[in-house]
């Protein structure tokens, strides 16, 4: 296997001292590949910007170290790391021109005149600013400003590229546009794109894997497909996508599966995460949109509270014979489908190979 | 009717109080503006600040010898002051003790404020804080005397009578009025520049040439000009650390109105002012205009 872009080896910071203190990372290992869009995924707080810092140089690791294309980095001020960053708020040079902020680091890099110029147009096409090269910073909107960002970063070259939130500040139709555009960017440009955000959407749609992160850990990394269908973890499964968790009694387990009894007596089998023991009882999460209403051979049953039409699909939240509330997500046709009145007794079937069993 | 009887009987409605109509009453936000008196306090004001400095004005282009009767226009008094050589000397030596005061000031207040602001906040900041503006809050009396006092230990021993004395404690007591614009643009400032200069490749040396100080530049530009006109402007703390012949174009002006006063004292005043003026006008744009 080609080393990986970036690794992190146990990696732990630590932020004040004493009783103060806060550990902002603890012990983290991830491996970040070649050519990769990966993702940083997580609530405020729960150290995926410390982490991006860390791998840019801003600060150093309290332990553990970093490595670029296999060379340590730790000790190395950012200016000696082939890696740039786009930051949340753009950053750009307010007293140089468009053309000028991306030329800086091919500046600082000792290019000469002719392949600045030329690098700075052939990043001004890449973003598509060509027509606004001369501009003040200030003079251009937020998305434009945003491209002129990645522009900069990308100009050097980067082994890397770090992406601190970037789309927070646009309105939801230019980050839709600017999430494939970064895809495009990421695509064309070969470079491994570290992309930290708290937007699990934005993970999902421009990912090729995603670290779900919460206090300093890394709980689960995988592709998009892998962290929503088999969530390993209660957190991870309740921050992507809606869920229902439901309690179930292990019968027997073999070789990443389990065979579990539901609430209701129904026998299922369900998918188990990697490294888990043997255990009596377990959670297991099940889609909203992996289970269906049925009046006949249920998997549960209970009574339906409230509909609720979305356009796209309709959710049915059902109170479970146990107690618990369960979401059921169908999509909608044109003719209505089944009406269900609230209040009614109402079963719901789990399609197969639906239910995933949580480590906690 | 039943509202208008209810507004009637109320104790002393104010002027304003619209009693007529079935109109609901607007509550508007309360507005200094609206206080009775407000434009004839403002105007008084108005007159004291600029009514002595026009009649200064008017009084250096008279023809005759009084600062009181008017005897004609004439440009006599400005010709007078600048065929004095005791004026045109007082007025080098002014700028020359502003010019390197204001640069030293500046150059040390631009270190200071690079010190304070761009350090996490630190145990004991409002301490230093108040330290680097000590001359704000000492009376400058106390200053003065004080500088007397310790020059004098200094010319004792060393024998030097110098203009450095002059120099050094304009520089100290211009320190403040350099460091609190610098500090105000440095603090407005975005501290991912430089650390976005330092992703670029930026060794910390080029990130403050290239960034740092070009956007700080207007603030300092603007510490320049204010810590000159303080300069130029000090009685107290000039009086008492002056040695004999060392008399500034303040000082100077202050001898002279012991003795006889003439329109000259108004042309000096006039140009001086005129000068004064241009400068801090210069400070205002270059601390407004943005980033």
């Amino acid at each position: 296997m080609a080393t990986a872009a970036v690794e992190a080896q146990r990696v732990s910071k630590v932020f004040g001292e004493g009783p103060d203190q806060v550990v902002a990372l603890d012990a983290v290992d991830v491996q970040i590949r070649q050519n990769e869009f990966f993702t940083l995924l997580g609530p405020s707080g729960c150290g995926k910007t410390t982490l991006l810092r860390l791998i840019a140089g801003f600060d150093h690791p309290t332990g553990g170290s970093i490595l670029l294309n296999g060379e340590e980095m730790s000790g190395l001020p950012p200016f000696k790391r082939p890696v740039n960053t786009v930051f949340q708020n753009y950053a750009l040079f307010p007293h140089m021109t468009v053309a000028g902020n991306i030329a800086f680091g091919l500046e600082m890099l000792g290019k000469g005149k002719a392949e600045v110029a030329e690098t700075v147009d052939r990043m001004l096409k890449l973003v598509r600013m060509e027509a606004l090269k001369d501009r003040q910073t200030s003079q251009i909107s937020g998305g434009q400003q945003q491209r002129v960002a990645l522009a900069r970063a990308l100009a050097p070259h980067p082994q890397v590229l770090l992406l601190d939130e970037p789309l927070s500040a646009l309105d939801l139709k230019l980050r839709k546009e600017m999430q494939i555009e970064l895809k495009r960017l990421q695509h064309e440009t070969g470079i491994t794109f570290i992309f930290v955000t708290h937007d699990q959407e934005e993970a999902l749609t421009m990912s090729d894997r995603i670290a779900v992160m919460n206090h300093g850990k890394i709980l689960q990394i995988g592709s998009p497909r892998e962290v929503y269908d088999h969530p390993a973890e209660r957190f991870v499964a309740n921050f992507i996508g809606e869920t229902n968790l439901i309690e179930a009694d292990v019968l027997a387990i073999a070789d990443g599966s389990a065979r579990l009894r539901l609430g209701s007596g129904v026998e299922t089998e369900a998918d188990l995460p990697d490294g888990m023991e043997g255990r009596n009882r377990v959670t297991v999460a099940v889609r909203p949109e992996h289970a269906s209403l049925a009046d006949t051979d249920p998997t549960l049953s209970g009574q339906l509270e409230t509909v609720v039409y979305f356009g796209t699909d309709t959710h049915y939240h059902v109170r479970l014979d146990g107690g618990d509330l369960f979401t059921v997500r169908t999509q909608n046709t044109r003719d209505g489908g089944e009406a269900h009145a609230p209040g009614s007794p109402i079963g719901i079937r789990i399609a197969e190979k639906s239910v995933q069993v949580l480590r906690d | 009717m039943a509202s208008t009887t209810d507004v009637g009987t109320r104790p002393g409605p104010g002027p304003g109080v619209d009693t007529g109509t079935t109109q609901p009453r607007r509550r508007r936000p309360f507005s200094v503006k609206r206080l009775p008196g407000f434009a004839t306090v403002a105007i008084l004001c108005f007159v004291m600040l600029y009514a002595p400095i026009f009649t200064l004005v008017v009084y250096s282009f008279n023809d005759g010898t009084s600062i009181a009767i008017w005897e004609g226009f004439s440009w006599r008094w400005y010709e007078a002051a600048w065929a004095n050589e005791q004026v045109k000397e007082a007025s080098v030596r002014s700028v020359v003790i502003a010019s390197f005061a204001s640069l030293i000031a500046t150059t040390v207040a631009t270190m200071a404020a690079l010190a304070t602001t761009r350090s996490r906040n630190f145990k004991g900041q409002t301490a230093v804080y108040a330290m680097i503006n000590q001359p704000l809050m000492v009376p400058e009396i106390v200053t003065g005397v004080a500088l007397l006092i310790f020059f004098a230990l200094i010319k004792v021993a060393t024998g030097y009578t110098g203009l450095a004395y002059l120099v050094a404690a304009h520089t100290a007591f211009c320190i403040p009025f350099a460091y609190l614009p610098i500090r105000a643009r440095l603090e407005s400032m975005d501290l991912s520049l430089e650390t976005a200069a330092a992703d670029l490749y930026a060794t910390p040396w080029m990130a403050f040439r290239r960034i740092t100080l070009p956007l700080l530049w207007p603030g300092i530009l603007a510490g320049l000009m204010l810590a000159f006109v303080i300069s130029l402007d000090d009685v107290v703390i000039t009086e008492f650390v002056k040695s004999a012949g060392q008399d500034t174009l303040p000082t100077y002006m202050l001898g002279q109105l012991r003795r006889v006063v003439t329109p000259e004292m108004n042309a000096i005043s006039t140009v001086f002012f005129s000068i004064s003026v241009a400068l801090v006008t210069v400070f205002f744009f270059l601390s407004r205009r943005r980033r």
